[in-house]
C-alpha cells in the first residue's frame, strides 16, 4: 500500500518538501544540542522540564483520543465513524511517534536510551510509560493497516483483528493515565499532586484530539475526493463539546481546592500562571490567551446551531486545540516547577534551537501523518460506500 | 525439499523469535551468577546501618564556617564552578531559613533567623522519591542509607529532579570539564560528562577508606555524622539532647539530615 504515497500532485510534493526542510533545520539544531548539551535550551536547574516534555504530554493525549472514533464504531456500531476510524488510528500512530521523539530529544544522554530496557524498573512510572506507548503504537499500526488493507481488497476486515481493537480501546485511556501519573505522584509539587490529574488529562485529550481530527477531516474533504462525512464531523463536534466542558469544569475544581483552602503552596503555581508571582509573569499572557480561546470555543460549541455550521465548527476546533496546547503543552509543565522547592522563582522560556527542534519533531509527525493519510485517502477514493457511508462493499477499479 | 517464499519467511520469523527469546532466557538465568561485586572492602571502612548527619547551627558563625565545608565538598568531587546560576551544579550550599524551610517562617520572625543561612544538601531520605521514579536504577539506595547516583547509567531524563522535594539534584546542562577550565581536579574522583544528574553521595568513596565525609572533616564539629540506628552514636546523642528539625518532614520522605540550633554543651 505504501506505493500510494509516492504518487501525488504538485501540492502534495510542495507540502512534503516543506516538511522535510523544517525537519532538516531542526535536525541541524539537534546536532548542536547533541554536541553542546541541553544547556542550549531554556531549561534550568529549577525548571528541569520544558517545551519538549510539554509537547510529549500533550501528544500522548492526541494519541489516546483515537479511541474517540474507534470506540463508537466498534463497540456501539456507530456506522458513521466507519470512514474515519482509520484517520483516528493513523493520527494516533503519528502522535505516538512524536511522543517518543520528544522524549528522545529531551534526554541528556540519548545514546543510553536502551538502559530503560536493559535495567527495567517497574516502580518507575516512566518505565511503564515507555511500555504502554510502544504497545499502543503497535496496536494502532496493526489494526489500522489490516483494516485498511482489507478495505482495499474489498473484503470485510479479518475476525482476528477484533480482540486487538478491544485491547486498543482499553489501552488508550491507560497511556494517558500513566502519563498523568508521571506528575501526579510527586511529593512536594503541589500543582501536580492532584488526584484529578489523570481525569483532567483524559478530558483535555478527548477534546483536543477530536478537535484536531475535525480539522484534518475538513482538510481531507477539501483537497481530496474522499468525504469523511458530514455526520461524522458533527458527531466529533459533539464529542469535543462535552469533553471541553468537562475539561474546563475539572480546571475549575483545581482552582476551587487551591483558593478555597487558601494553602499557599497550592495557590502559588496558579497565581504564577494567571497573574504572576513576585513580579514574575512571563507566562501570564499565554495563559490568558488559552483561557480566552477556551471561552471562544465553548461559546461556539455549546449552541448546536453554531456547531452545525462547519466554518464556525472549524474556528471552535482551532480555538480548542490551541487553548489546550498552551494549557497542557506548556503551562502545566512549567507551572509545576514554579516556585521551586526553595520557593524561589526561576522562569522558563524556550530558546531558538529548542523551538526549531520542537518544530522538526512536529514536522516528522505531520510527515508520517501525511503519508498515512495519503495512503488511506487513495484507497478510500477508490471505494464505494454503503448507504450508511460505512465501509466499502466492493472495489470499483481493481 | 522445495519451499516457497511464504514458508521460508515463516520459518525464518519463528527461528528469529526463538533465537531472541533463547538469548533473553539464558541471560536471565545467568543473571545471578555474574552479579557485579565490589573489590574487597577495606578493613578500616566506616560502616553503619543508617548514615545520618546533624547540622549544629551554633557552630556556623562566620562566612568561612560555611565556605570551608562547601569548598571541601566541591573540591573533593570536582564540582564545577558555573557562572550561569540557572544551570549550576551544587552538592552542598547555603539557603536562608525562609528558603530552606518554606512554609515554616512565622510572620514576625526575627530578621536574624529569617536570613540565617543553612547548609543544604541531599537528605539521603529513607523513602526517597528520586529512587522511586528513576527508570534505570541509576539512582538507588544502599543498605547503609546512602542514596547513590550512578552517573554512568543515568540517561539524563531528569525525572529525579522533578521528584526531589529538596531541589538537591543538579543536571550537567553542558560539559562541566569545559565550563570550568580552572577546576583543580581531584584525580581520585571522576569528573562528569554532560547530560547526567548528580548530587551529594555522602562521600561513599571516603567512607570506604575509613574517612568521614569531606564536609564533616572541614566543619570543625558543626556537622555531626554517624549511625542513626546505633543508640550510642554521636548523632543519636546530639538528637536526644536537642530540639531538632528536618526539611519538609510532612512529605514522608524521612530525611537523614537533621538541623539543631545547638549552643548548649
Amino acid at each position: 500500500m505504501l506505493e500510494k504515497a509516492l504518487k501525488g500532485g504538485t501540492r502534495y510534493w510542495v507540502w512534503i518538501f516543506f516538511l522535510l526542510s523544517v525537519i532538516g533545520t531542526g535536525f541541524i539544531a539537534y546536532l548542536y544540542q547533541f554536541k553542546v548539551g541541553l544547556g542550549i535550551t531554556g531549561m534550568s536547574r529549577d525548571v528541569s522540564w520544558g517545551l519538549y516534555i510539554g509537547q510529549f504530554t500533550f501528544l500522548v493525549g492526541v494519541a489516546a483520543s483515537g479511541v474517540m472514533v474507534v470506540l463508537p464504531y466498534y463497540l456501539h456500531d456507530y456506522k458513521k465513524f466507519g470512514r474515519i476510524t482509520v484517520l483516528g488510528e493513523f493520527l494516533a500512530i503519528s502522535a505516538v511517534i512524536m511522543c517518543m521523539l520528544f522524549i528522545f530529544v529531551d534526554m541528556g544522554q540519548p545514546l543510553r536510551v536502551l538502559n530503560v530496557i536493559l535495567h527495567p524498573t517497574p516502580n518507575s512510572v516512566m518505565f511503564f510509560d515507555m511500555l504502554v506507548l510502544s504497545v499502543y503504537l503497535l496496536l494502532n499500526i496493526l489494526v489500522g493497516w489490516t483494516v485498511l488493507g482489507a478495505e482495499r481488497k474489498g473484503f470485510p476486515y479479518p475476525k482476528w483483528v477484533k480482540p486487538f481493537v478491544y485491547l486498543s480501546i482499553a489501552w488508550a485511556p491507560s497511556i494517558h493515565t500513566v502519563t498523568a501519573f508521571l506528575y501526579a505522584g510527586l511529593p512536594g509539587r503541589h500543582f501536580w499532586l492532584s488526584a484529578i490529574m489523570a481525569a483532567r488529562f483524559l478530558a483535555s485529550a478527548f477534546a483536543g484530539g477530536p478537535a484536531l481530527l475535525i480539522l484534518l477531516a475538513l482538510i481531507v474533504r477539501k483537497y481530496t475526493k474522499f468525504d469523511p462525512g458530514k455526520e461524522a464531523i458533527q458527531a466529533l463536534g459533539k464529542i469535543v463539546t462535552y469533553f471541553m466542558i468537562t475539561n474546563v469544569f475539572f480546571l475549575g475544581l483545581e482552582f476551587f481546592t487551591a483558593f478555597y483552602s487558601q494553602i499557599p503552596g497550592h495557590m502559588h503555581s496558579f497565581i504564577y500562571l494567571y497573574s504572576g508571582l513576585e513580579g514574575h509573569a512571563k507566562l501570564v499572557p499565554i495563559m490568558w490567551l488559552s483561557s480566552i480561546l477556551a471561552v471562544i470555543a465553548l461559546a461556539i460549541l455549546i449552541f448546536p446551531q453554531n456547531r452545525k455550521k462547519e466554518g464556525l465548527l472549524a474556528i471552535a476546533s482551532v480555538s480548542t486545540f490551541l487553548s489546550l496546547w498552551i494549557d497542557k503543552g506548556f503551562g502545566l509543565i512549567v507551572g509545576g516547577f514554579v516556585p521551586n522547592p526553595f520557593e524561589k522563582i526561576t522562569e522558563y522560556w524556550p530558546t531558538v534551537p529548542e523551538t526549531l527542534i520542537t518544530l522538526a519533531v512536529w514536522a516528522i509527525g505531520f510527515l508520517v501523518l501525511t503519508i498515512l493519510y495519503k495512503i488511506a485517502v487513495s484507497i478510500k477514493e477508490d471505494a464505494v460506500f454503503d448507504k450508511y457511508g460505512e465501509k466499502q462493499v466492493q472495489a470499483t477499479n481493481k | 525439499m522445495s519451499m516457497n517464499r511464504r514458508e521460508f519467511l515463516k520459518i525464518a520469523g519463528i527461528s528469529t523469535v526463538l533465537g531472541i527469546g533463547g538469548i533473553t532466557a539464558a541471560s536471565g538465568l545467568r543473571k545471578n551468577l555474574v552479579e557485579a561485586s565490589q573489590v574487597k572492602p577495606s578493613s578500616g571502612a566506616l560502616k553503619a546501618k543508617r548514615w545520618a548527619m546533624v547540622i549544629d547551627m551554633s557552630k556556623f558563625k562566620t562566612d568561612d564556617d560555611y565556605q570551608r565545608c562547601i569548598d571541601a565538598c566541591h573540591r573533593a568531587h570536582n564540582v564545577p564552578n558555573i557562572s550561569n546560576p540557572k544551570q549550576e551544579v551544587k552538592w552542598l550550599w547555603k539557603e536562608t531559613y525562609e528558603h530552606a524551610f518554606p512554609g515554616q517562617e512565622d510572620e514576625y520572625l526575627s530578621e536574624e533567623i529569617k536570613h540565617l543561612p543553612f547548609l543544604v544538601l541531599c537528605n539521603h531520605c529513607t523513602n526517597p522519591p528520586c529512587v522511586r521514579v528513576c527508570p534505570t536504577k541509576a539512582t538507588f539506595k544502599r543498605n547503609d542509607g546512602i542514596v547513590m547516583m550512578d552517573m554512568h547509567r543515568c540517561i539524563g531524563c531528569r525525572f529525579c529532579m522533578a521528584a526531589c522535594p529538596y531541589g538537591a539534584r543538579s543536571f550537567n546542562f553542558k560539559d562541566p570539564r569545559k565550563l570550568d577550565p580552572g577546576l583543580e581536579k581531584n584525580l581520585e574522583f571522576p569528573t562528569r560528562t554532560k547530560g547526567v544528574v548528580e548530587k551529594c553521595t555522602l562521600c561513599y568513596e571516603r567512607l570506604a577508606e575509613g574517612l568521614e565525609p569531606a564536609c564533616v572533616e572541614a566543619s570543625k564539629g558543626g556537622l555531626i555524622f554517624g549511625d542513626l540506628e546505633d543508640p550510642d552514636s554521636e548523632v543519636r546523642k546530639v538528637l536526644s539532647l536537642n530540639y531538632s528539625f528536618r526539611r519538609r518532614p510532612e512529605l514522608g520522605t524521612q530525611p537523614g539530615v537533621y538541623y539543631i540550633l545547638g549552643g548548649k554543651e
